[in-house]
């Protein structure tokens, strides 16, 4: 560069300062770092993830953790459980048992993809995934009815243990509606309201009579 | 003073003329609406049937038409399309499924209630409704009716659900196909049949599909006599709903085949209502057990009664 043959710098300018990286900066830093942090971290950060999502179902509350940060490993394991426990239904023939395991998963998972559809075409602002948590995650009541349903069933299973079994259920249908409504209602237009709780309503009253018309061998 | 020259009548040029004679006038210009004029005509000539314009919907037909036209302009592999389909509100809803259940006599269902804007929102709910209604009412109406006797062993009976799954949705889909498809046709050879929609046909099957919800839930009651006074009623009413539907589109066909098409709509409705209650509800015992009878060489003989 010939233009530049006659350019110097002079030697009484002096040319100093700092060049630091401005600390503050979290995201990308972390992103990195994560990799390098123990296995358990990782695990016990997404298993305090899910039971915090699990506290907010029993605790039902109008709170905005469960429908940010969604996970579908808490819908996962509470279907997989559900199903595994409705196994074992009395069958005389094949045709007559209760729901079989595949039955039971895509009933859920289907009926919970349906619902959210519905709530989308009815103009709901909720996410896909975020409902799919919601409903999923809002089983749970359901599956600790047919745990005890399963313990009471161990004892007996005459009338006492019919209705004992019908209390439960009957209470555990009415917690997991009202809190997945409490978590999905406020995304709908007002005046539709009615129409995406009724899917929600008609979802989980076919889970509970599945659990409660579970009978063992 | 005007002179009698003022006072007469004047042709007035043609527009172009007069605007090339004087450039600078200023100018209005009336579009005249096609429409009015060719309604007024209609009218003026079918006063005698004004009752069939509020089956027909002749009145509001061109409005209806082009309301239909600017709603579904999304293309269909969007997502907003197929959320024309569910612009209805809760209020809505219930208005229809009333009008289903109380059907009243000379007011068409789609003219009344659906007035284009047909949803899916109606008859998909409403079958998976009436699906597990019938599952479950069979279910515990077999449990009722078996539950004195000793070897009875309850069953939930899981897999009929996806059968009667399979019929409603496919009755309730496939029908309505089928129907519009022979309107289309008919409508091609006869000219003034009014033609529906297809999605205003599945609303109006769905809608009166409704009115098996309850029937479904009383058939629990384990008495012949109250099941089928049921399906009598529910018949006589959803019936109802799809004729006075179905019977304006094809009335000005050829009596023959307008009667036979109403006769197979309502067939099929039967059909649907009184194969639900033969499969998914045990008959009723008609006599009660007899007791045991101690025969004489020592071993005992049960008579069964069913």
């Amino acid at each position: 560069f010939p233009g530049l043959a006659d350019v110097s710098i002079s030697q009484d300018i002096p040319v100093e300062g700092e060049i630091t990286v401005p600390v503050g900066s979290h995201s990308p830093d972390e992103d990195y770092s994560t990799l390098d942090e123990p296995v358990k971290d990782t695990i016990m950060r997404d298993l305090k993830a899910v039971g915090k999502k699990f506290v907010h179902v029993m605790y039902p509350r109008k709170s905005s953790a469960l429908l940010r940060d969604w996970d579908l490993w808490g819908p996962l394991v509470l279907c997989v459980s559900l199903a595994l426990m409705l196994q074992g239904g009395s069958a005389d023939s094949k045709d007559d048992g209760g729901p079989q395991f595949a039955e039971v998963f895509v009933i859920i998972w289907f009926g919970a993809v349906v619902i959210t559809l519905n709530s989308k075409l009815l103009g709901g602002t909720i996410s896909f995934f975020q409902s799919l948590c919601v409903l999923g995650y809002c089983v749970m009541p359901l599956t600790v009815a047919m745990l005890v349903c399963r313990l009471v069933l161990l004892a007996g299973t005459g009338t006492v243990s019919f209705v004992i079994r019908l209390i439960v259920v009957g209470a555990m249908f009415g917690w997991s509606t009202l809190a997945s409504t409490a978590f999905l209602a406020d995304s709908q237009p007002p005046n539709r309201k009615a129409l995406v709780v009724y899917p929600i309503f008609l979802f989980y009253f076919v889970i509970s009579w599945m659990i409660l018309t579970f009978t063992p061998q | 003073m005007a002179t009698a020259d003022d006072l007469k009548f004047q042709e007035f040029d043609d527009a172009a003329n007069l605007l090339a004679a004087n450039p600078d006038a200023t100018t209005i210009s009336i579009d005249e609406p096609a429409e009015i004029p060719k309604n007024q005509h209609s009218h003026l000539q079918e006063t005698g049937r004004e009752e069939d314009d509020e089956l027909l919907g002749t009145d509001d037909s061109d409005k209806t038409e082009l309301l239909a036209g600017q709603k579904k302009s999304a293309p269909f592999w969007t997502f907003e399309y197929y959320q024309t389909f569910f612009d209805v509100d809760t209020y809505q809803v219930l208005d229809r499924i009333k009008g289903s259940v109380f059907p009243v006599p000379g007011k068409n269902f789609v003219r009344l209630y659906i007035r284009s804007n047909p949803d899916l929102y109606g008859p998909f709910w409403i079958c998976a409704t009436l699906v597990f209604t019938i599952a479950v009412s069979g279910n515990l109406s077999n449990f009722f009716i078996h539950l004195g006797k000793p070897t009875y062993h309850y069953v939930p009976e899981f897999r009929k659900v996806s059968i009667a799954a399979t019929t409603i949705y496919a009755y309730a889909w496939l029908v309505p196909l089928a129907l519009w498809g022979f309107l289309m046709w008919r409508n091609s050879k006869v000219m003034n049949i009014v033609s529906y929609s297809f999605l205003e046909i599945v609303c109006v099957y769905g809608y009166s599909l409704f009115i098996y919800i309850p029937t479904a839930i009383l058939w629990i009651i384990p008495q012949k006599v109250v099941r089928w006074v049921l399906v009598v009623f529910s018949l006589c009413v959803s019936g109802s709903v799809l004729v006075m539907t179905f019977w304006p589109a094809v009335r000005d066909d050829n009596r023959r085949i307008a009667v036979a098409t109403v006769a197979t709509i309502l067939l099929l409705h039967a059909l649907l209502a009184v194969g639900c209650l033969a499969y998914f509800f045990d008959a009723p015992e008609l006599d009660i057990p007899a007791p045991i009878i101690p025969a004489h060489n020592g071993t005992t003989v049960i008579t069964k009664s069913h």
